[in-house]
């Protein structure tokens, strides 16, 4: 079967071990997790862990109803990039002088929709929020010049359709 | 009438007493109706100890001789009486020597609590004396786990933990406690828990998918039932038998569900897999609709992937929605309690016979029986075979007893040739294949069914593992009857090196101390069996016998266990020999 990204989207109740439980699972397949984040949801007192995968759509489904048995999740699911509207965050701390003396950096600021986060004497941090590929090639268009420290965040996503968990937790409201 | 009912709910609300965590632990207990526990003390358990010194006339407390003994008690408790099994351990050693028993009950279903003692809060991640992090180490071999550190945590967690144990597909949850949520006082109230709202322990069966399990079964010419545990667990023995014998389906079982139902039931095949019968894996290839029932189709039993019953149309009865689909595509999944489903299905079924496709059954059973069958319980060779031992403890017990087994060629042929006519009566470690789980867990179900004969049946490799065990037979007098079939060998691992390593037997030959002086330095009347003549004698002494019993019998020393389906190999291509 043919492998392609999955983002898993997993909401749970806020407990301490359960990124570890949920890890686990993972790991006994050795699926790499290329990017997790984990956040609180829409839904109060909800956590929602965004984990993306590289793996077929059989092992994808798998590990969704495994994640799902744990007792302290709600619900699971697996989209593909298709189904969701996703982003990544990114960092870059770049030396100052740069700024005045590199023209181009204004142009790759420019180009790449990035935003100025501080301006120090010594360094500027630059902000970058989209798909993995633009902040690989604002990556790469910095390269060159010198990037002091890079950060990438995990990816977020929301998916096209409905979320059914709604309804499930419209039901946990009134409980 | 308003009044009445708030009067009453105000009575039935327990006032709160102010008491230490390590009593609240006691009074936890209580309330879920734990009468008997298993366990080592240790200093980070100690104040519940100390509790359970006070509390002796309504908590028997058994020291097993290692925590993992404990464990092995617990679910062998647990697994006759249907109850959870609780364990308790200090921390550190203590908790790690629990980690075999949590993941044999994790993977075979056994409602079990594990408590643990831990480090005072303040020393947690400080590498103190004894300390590790057991929520971690248990992580993936438990349903839940939780680490207490606050005495006030102590009623809702421990209710908790029995509510998720005992629930939907029961499995082993451990609770570890800080030693300061021992000491600490806290307002005492308990409330049995009844949810959690993040997990649905019995999905709700669907109308719809019943009545297409109910279409494909009523139209097969040539249906097959296999049931595992899930027939057990969910009760649903009556259920079955039902369903079996109103549709006239053939209904063989996997090592888990034996016992299930009532072996000298006509329609009773046999078991599935590895050593399974012939009959029961052969034919999974040629029926028409496979009925799978509380089983997860274990490597073990399906053989090959690839060739498994591709021929057929299946029908998987699953409370585990995550079992669905995970091993074998079904065609139609009925997700829920298999006693619930079973009976929803029922009056959908159509009354049938299907003679002649029961009579392919019977023929394999008489090629196996010819082969196979025939040499094991009634052989005509020099040596002991360790199935006519089993046949003489069938004939000995009446069918009646307990079996409870170890892993490897002694369980194989207990599975294969015991004959059980009660329900919860096949104790063995079948998912994680645990040497060493038969001698404590007899313990466990002699307690949790005082009233029944239990046998052990173990071979020489598994009986050392744990054998330490003796010092709780002996010390409480337990009067579990205890087989050593003895070959001299790691039979099962023999046996592969014979057929897939050229004979060479690498560490699987052992030279095997005096079975029968232990058992006498315990004061365990025992006997050792050499020859056939003493066989029946022998047997039938044990069982008479009101008292702990050990017997070894010296069985062949290079038997091997037929039929096998080779490791990867195809169901059809069970070998015979």
């Amino acid at each position: 079967m043919e492998k392609q990204w999955y983002t898993i989207s997993v909401y749970s109740e806020n407990n301490v071990g359960l990124l570890n439980r949920i890890s686990g699972i993972f790991l006994k397949r050795h699926i790499n997790i290329e990017s997790l984040n984990v956040s609180k949801s829409e839904i109060e007192n909800v956590s929602k862990f965004t984990i993306v995968i590289y793996s077929t759509e059989d092992w994808a489904r798998k590990i969704v109803g495994q994640i799902e048995k744990q007792i302290e999740v709600i619900k699971a699911y697996y989209h593909t990039d298709d189904e969701t509207i996703y982003q990544e965050s990114a960092l870059f701390k770049i030396a100052s002088d740069l700024l005045f003396d590199e023209r181009q950096i204004q142009n790759i600021i420019k180009d790449s929709n990035s935003q100025i986060v501080t301006v120090a004497r010594d360094f500027f941090v630059l902000a970058k929020t989209g798909r993995r590929h633009e902040i690989d090639e604002m990556h790469d268009a910095l390269e060159p010049y010198g990037i002091m420290q890079f950060v990438r965040s995990g990816r977020i996503a929301v998916t096209k359709a409905t979320m059914p968990i709604t309804n499930i937790l419209a039901e946990f409201q009134n409980q | 009438m308003e009044t009445l009912k708030a009067q009453k709910v105000k009575n039935e609300k327990q006032a709160a007493i102010r008491i230490s965590g390590a009593e609240a632990i006691i009074h936890c207990l209580l309330a879920e109706g734990v009468d008997l526990i298993y366990g080592y003390p240790g200093g980070a358990i100690m104040p519940v100890y100390d509790e359970l010194y006070k509390f002796q006339d309504k908590l028997t407390h058994i020291l097993t001789r290692h925590e993992q003994g404990a464990t092995h008690a617990a679910q062998g408790y647990a697994r006759v009486s249907g109850k959870v099994g609780v364990a308790m351990a200090t921390s550190g050693p203590g908790a790690t020597n629990l980690v075999t028993g949590l993941a044999d009950a994790q993977i075979d279903s056994t409602p079990m609590v594990c408590i643990t003692g831990q480090v005072p809060r303040h020393l947690l991640g400080s590498d103190a004396f004894q300390e590790t992090d057991i929520v971690g180490i248990s992580t993936p071999v438990t349903k839940w786990n939780y680490q207490v550190t606050k005495a006030s945590e102590i009623p809702e967690i421990m209710a908790k933990a029995f509510y998720i144990a005992r629930s939907g597909r029961p499995g082993p949850v451990l609770v570890d406690i800080t030693k300061n949520a021992q000491f600490d006082e806290l307002d005492f109230v308990y409330e049995k828990c009844t949810g959690v709202r993040s997990y649905k322990p019995i999905p709700k069966p669907d109308q719809n998918s019943l009545k297409q399990a109910a279409e494909l079964i009523n139209n097969a010419k040539r249906p097959y039932i296999v049931f595992g545990q899930g027939i057990i667990l969910g009760e649903a023995e009556d259920e079955l038998k039902a369903l079996v014998e109103k549709a006239g389906i053939p209904a063989a079982w996997t090592i888990l569900g034996l016992s299930g139902m009532d072996t000298s039931h006509p329609l009773n095949v046999g078991m599935v897999g590895m050593h399974g019968n012939y009959g029961p894996n052969v034919l999974t290839n040629e029926c028409d609709v496979l009925i799978a029932i509380g089983m997860r189709f274990d490597d073990r039993v399906t053989g090959s992937l690839d060739t498994y019953a591709k021929q057929a149309k299946v029908v998987h009865f699953e409370i585990d929605p995550a079992e669905i689909n995970k091993n074998v595509k079904a065609d139609v999944a009925v997700l829920g309690n298999a006693k619930e489903t079973l009976g929803l299905l029922l009056p959908l079924i159509n009354k049938n016979e299907h003679t002649a496709w029961r009579t392919e059954f019977d023929k394999k059973y008489q090629i196996e029986y010819d082969t196979v069958i025939k040499k094991d319980i009634t052989p005509t060779k020099d040596g002991l075979t360790m199935g006519e031992v089993i046949e003489q403890i069938n004939i000995a017990s009446e069918h009646k007893a307990v079996i409870v087994t170890d892993v490897g060629q002694h369980q194989m042929i207990a599975c294969r040739y015991a004959k059980f006519k009660q329900t919860k009566s096949n104790i063995t470690s079948g998912g994680l294949g645990t040497m060493g789980f038969a001698l404590p867990a007899a313990i466990g179900a002699k307690m949790g069914a005082m009233e029944r004969e239990v046998v052990a049946i173990i071979g020489d490799g598994g009986y050392q593992m744990t054998i330490q065990e003796l010092g709780v037979i002996f010390q409480h007098n337990v009067p579990v009857k205890i087989v050593v079939l003895n070959n001299d060998h790691l039979g099962m691992v023999r046996q592969w090196q014979e057929l897939f390593f050229e004979s060479r037997y690498a560490s699987t030959v052992m030279t095997n101390p005096d079975f029968v002086k232990i058992a006498e330095g315990y004061h365990i009347q025992s006997r050792r069996v050499t020859e056939r003549s003493e066989l029946q004698d022998a047997v039938t002494e044990m069982i008479a016998s009101k008292n702990p019993y050990f017997l070894e019998v010296r069985v062949e020393k290079e038997d091997n266990v037929f039929p096998m389906i080779p490791s990867g190999a195809s169901v059809s291509d069970i070998r015979l020999k």
